[in-house]
């Protein structure tokens, strides 16, 4: 099982340990719900080095790029960041992503997901063939903090030289925490304002123990991944592999908005284009619970008594505290209010579709 | 961790006699695995339970687990609180946060769960 180089400091601190994309990570410190807490009323530090990190090079980077994903990086000038995906020739998902703009148009950062970051690179190698790119994956060598929270900015502030209040959200800067070399974007897997924080550094330990004694007077805490799953549904963000996947498109999955039509040709353009002349049949909708219950990934989905699809993400949401999920229904059941039905263990328990994102924080 | 005057489970129950009647919960061990709890079901007062059937369950934020009768008996009273405050049981799993209490059927049945030391021998087989 793979490491990241802050293991010995979960260890540590007594973090519950599991595997999770062939690494150990921490699943909690204190608790889910207190953990959960922490970064949606003061802050939270992740690591999340498990990340992938691959990097595009080469004069046609953008155009490789663009032709990669469904989104407009064309649109991205250096320091900014965007939500996005590799997309397959079906319009489907080989992974969603960020993609860094660190130089236009010739070098940019694609970070994936863990457990998608080996096919990936594969994926990236292999398309990009055509295109006068170099492709490495630094994975590896990079560790990745992310400290979520509204009192991430207060709390990040006296460590770093870069100056925060002017960074925007989805935009980056490269500059020094706790006098380490890194690259700090203003994004998140949380639904909060925050901060992650590349580095190359063989020791991210430095970082982390900085910024946990710099916020843990405010009531900062570690954060494990059962929490991150919990405020990353809550907040409606997609978890490859539960919500979206190489069997849903991207339009199903309601996301829509990352879909620009106009910029040109990209890998999936024809197939999404061609869904959205016929109408979807079936998309992706946030639920709750009506009766109590909670519904679990890959539990039966229930309308009019016949079995349409399973729970894709399911959980409660220590925040809003509500049996909340995500399912794919037939378009016809997608209207908000609509009750269906979920098998939860011995019994069919009553849900309905819900305006998402369960969770939105209020802007400042 | 594990008081010396209860019974013990494999399934992480535990069983305090009192007279002919017995109070049930999980250990403290089973309530640190499910992490949170949010939700309890617990079964009507007057329900006659086989021993290792199942009691009810108690659910977290992470999963859910069932929860056994250790041994035999009919459920005389449940525990009406952690309807409202399900996390008696991660904060107070042998007292506040006990389940139902049985009217034994037949005490022989006691001989099959474990005493302290043996529950945490158990454990420490589970955890290596």
């Amino acid at each position: 099982m793979k490491k990241t180089r802050l293991n010995a400091v979960h260890n540590k601190s007594g973090a519950r340990m599991v595997e999770f994309a062939g690494f150990e990570m921490p699943l909690e410190y204190r608790g889910i719900v207190e953990e959960h807490l922490a970064v949606r009323t003061r802050a939270g530090l992740f690591d999340v080095s498990h990340m992938g990190e691959i990097i595009v090079e080469g004069p046609e980077a953008l155009d490789c790029v663009q032709y990669l994903t469904p989104n407009d990086a064309g649109r991205l000038a250096p320091g900014q960041v965007q939500y996005t995906a590799l997309t397959t020739p079906e319009g489907t998902f080989v992974d969603d992503m960020l993609v860094y703009c660190l130089s236009k148009p010739d070098r940019y950062l694609l970070v994936v997901n863990a457990a998608n970051t080996e096919k990936d690179y594969d994926w990236v190698k292999e398309q990009s063939a055509r295109f006068k790119v170099f492709v490495a994956n630094l994975s590896d060598q990079y560790s990745q903090l992310a400290l979520q929270g509204p009192l991430a900015e207060e709390i990040l502030q006296p460590l770093t030289d870069i100056d925060l209040k002017q960074m925007k959200s989805f935009t980056f800067a490269c500059g020094k925490v706790a006098g380490i070399d890194c690259l700090v974007s203003r994004t998140g897997y949380t639904g909060e304002d925050g901060f992650e924080i590349y580095t190359l550094s063989e020791n991210p330990d430095v970082i982390w123990k900085a910024i946990i004694e710099e916020g843990t007077p405010r009531g900062l805490l570690p954060v494990g991944l059962g929490a991150r799953d919990t405020l990353r549904l809550e907040a409606k963000l997609m978890l490859y592999g539960n919500d979206i996947s190489e069997k849903t498109t991207v339009l199903e999955a309601d996301l829509k908005w990352i879909v620009k039509f106009q910029k040109g040709d990209f890998l999936g353009k024809a197939a999404l284009e061609k869904q959205l002349q016929e109408g979807l049949k079936r998309k992706l909708v946030g639920f709750e619970m009506v009766d109590k219950g909670i519904a679990r990934p890959h539990y039966p989905v229930f309308v009019d008594d016949r079995q349409v699809s399973e729970v894709c993400s399911g959980t409660f949401g220590p925040y809003v505290k509500k049996a909340i999920g995500l399912v794919y229904l037939p378009i016809e059941y997608t209207e908000i209010g609509t009750e269906f039905e979920v098998g939860i263990r011995d019994r069919r328990l009553k849900a309905k579709v819900v305006p998402t994102p369960f969770y939105k924080r209020e802007k400042k | 961790m594990y008081p010396e005057n209860l019974f013990y489970t494999k399934d992480h129950e535990w069983l305090r006699l009192e007279g002919e009647e017995a109070v049930v919960g999980i250990t403290d061990f089973a309530q640190k695995q499910l992490g949170d709890i949010i939700y309890v079901d617990l079964p009507q007062v007057g329900k006659t339970l086989e021993a290792h059937q199942t009691l009810g369950s108690v659910e977290s934020v992470k999963s859910v687990s069932d929860i056994y009768s250790p041994v035999s008996g009919e459920v005389i009273e449940v525990n009406s609180e952690l309807a409202q405050t399900p996390d008696l049981i991660n904060r107070d799993p042998y007292g506040q946060g006990w389940l139902v209490r049985l009217k034994i059927k037949d005490k022989d049945e006691l001989n099959n769960l474990m005493k302290a030391a043996e529950y945490e021998k158990y454990l420490e087989g589970l955890e290596h």
